[in-house]
């Protein structure tokens, strides 16, 4: 038993974007590893990446034989008359053995909570579900076991809700961080007839494009919109409209209207959220290279077992991976953050 | 205020001056010269080794199977065009002052590529700081990437292995050049 001083160890919970990210993932020392199916089911429905249904059982199997868990993303939204798709998604996770399904959608969460009673669920960051009223009833309505908040929270408001709700809490402590409007971002759609929430794709890479100009800069376009230009010797992000640079007639000089490149990273925040009453703590990063989960894995392994174990931890190493070479802590320590 | 575009990727201004210095200049100035000829057979044995050996590799191209890329490898001479087709697969050399047709081009000093292609480092990352550039279609650049990505064990050792005459020149840039990784610094 452990009280406010000594939190439970929080689980880590470590994203795969193909089977061979996910056992670097395993051998980094994630606890679990969340993923999804090759289609429009999840929430990082990007080109080239993701598990075909036979991928995901061997990996399954190489994660259960090193006592890691497995959590299937069906965190889309799932629209008629498309709806069997992430049916069939969840039987998926059923059939070979996934240790959760992670679901945004009510009609999904109603079909797992119906066909598959013993299996476990949890909210998507994506159904933005951030006030302790809105999980109770997820919980109450389909038996959800734990919730991914959104990154629009305090620490002090996870605590809050901590003592609130029946479920557990997972928290992303590092990785890309979005609009704060999260399942009800609709920027890639307007721009490229795509939806992130349905088609589970923000800025697919079909529709980016990086031109250099003469003078060295290099332009992000998505679809038919400029979004970005960096000089030669500047950071870039990722070819988001929520990260672009924008003029209007009150502001000529290029500006973030909405968020700036940067990645979050919570390392210095680790205590203060197991003393919140995470209960898991989540590292995005499906769409990032199998270096990327070894660094960043590791790195965290390793300062959860040591403020576990009273020491100090050490997460310097990560600034390099990050996008537009910034990193932030987000709404976690302040609502002042920008 | 949107705009249409309609680019490929031989229409890219010039790559990368890159000046990066990971691989002496000498190197290069030296190699400018010969003819190309004598390389084309042995990227062709390596390819087709690689298709044999790794048919793995093209589950996650999708479509782009049918993709050309061209890999500008700063301090080359030449640049490579790939052709990554399991029924027909290409790799050759040619000049940069050649016109190539591709779907998308892929920039970068030899470090930093070679270390993508093996999984040893984030290409995301790399794209961050500006170290590699693409250009041309992105959703092909980026299924290259996963496919890369997604293999067991060193693709760059395999191509080595396969490489005849090259392969004393590449063990010697691979091991004096690559950067450090991870695993290595413990």
């Amino acid at each position: 038993m452990t009280g406010p001083e000594s939190p439970r160890k929080p689980e880590l919970v470590c994203p795969a974007g193909t089977p061979a990210a996910l056992r670097t993932a395993v051998d980094a020392g994630a606890d679990a590893i969340y993923c999804g199916l090759a289609n429009e089911t999840n929430a990082r429905n990007f080109a080239g990446l993701n598990f075909s249904p036979e991928s995901l059982a061997q990996s399954i199997a190489y994660a259960h034989q090193r006592n890691v868990h497995v959590l299937l993303a069906v965190n889309s939204f799932a629209t008629a008359p498309r709806t069997q798709m992430w049916k069939d998604s969840v039987d998926v996770a059923a059939r070979i053995g996934a240790d959760a399904v992670i679901v945004a959608d009510i009609g999904v969460a109603a079909y797992v909570a119906e066909k598959y009673p013993d299996m476990r669920l949890h909210l998507s960051v994506q159904a933005g579900a951030s006030s302790p009223e809105a999980i109770r009833y997820y919980c109450e309505q389909f038996g959800v076991k734990r919730v991914v908040l959104p990154r629009i929270l305090t620490v002090a408001e996870i605590s809050a809700i901590h003592r609130q709700i029946p479920c557990e809490i997972e928290a992303f402590v590092f990785g890309n961080i979005g609009m704060m409007s999260e399942g009800r971002c609709s920027l890639t759609n307007y721009a490229t007839g795509i939806s992130t929430n349905m088609h589970g794709v923000c800025s697919p890479a079909s529709a980016v494009q990086y031109v250099r100009r003469p003078d060295g800069s290099t332009s992000a376009e998505l679809g038919p919109f400029d979004i970005d230009c960096y000089s030669a010797d500047e950071s870039t992000g990722y070819p988001t409209i929520c990260k672009g640079r924008y003029t209007n007639v009150s502001r000529p000089d290029p500006y973030y209207a909405f968020e700036e490149p940067v990645t979050l990273n919570l390392s210095s925040l680790l205590p203060d959220l197991m003393n919140a009453g995470v209960t898991a703590l989540k590292i995005e990063g499906r769409q990032r290279s199998r270096s990327y989960v070894q660094m960043v894995v590791s790195a965290f392994r390793r300062a959860v077992d040591d403020i576990s174990a009273g020491r100090q931890p050490d997460l310097g190493g990560l600034a390099q991976l990050s996008e537009g070479g910034k990193e932030t802590q987000g709404a976690f320590k302040t609502k002042k953050w920008r | 205020m949107p705009r249409q575009t309609s680019r490929t990727a031989h229409e890219t201004p010039e790559p990368f001056g890159l000046a990066s210095g990971k691989l002496p200049k000498m190197i290069g100035i030296l190699t400018a010269p010969l003819p190309l000829f004598p390389v084309q057979p042995i990227l062709r044995r390596m390819v087709l080794e690689v298709t044999r050996k790794r048919p793995e590799l093209f589950e996650r191209l999708g479509p782009h199977i049918h993709s050309t890329y061209v890999i500008d490898v700063a301090e080359m001479p030449f640049v490579l065009r790939l052709r990554p087709d399991p029924d027909a697969p290409g790799l050759s050399a040619h000049r940069r002052s050649e016109q190539l047709n591709a779907d998308a081009r892929i920039s970068g000093p030899f470090s930093a590529l070679f270390d993508v292609m093996d999984g040893a480092a984030d290409s995301d990352a790399l794209f961050f700081s500006r170290d590699i550039f693409i250009s041309g279609n992105t959703e092909a650049a980026v299924c290259l990437r996963s496919a890369l990505d997604d293999l067991d064990g060193s693709i760059v050792e395999d191509l080595i292995q396969m490489s005849g005459p090259l392969y004393a020149p590449l063990r010697f840039a691979l091991t004096r050049l690559r950067k450090p990784r991870v695993g290595d610094r413990a």
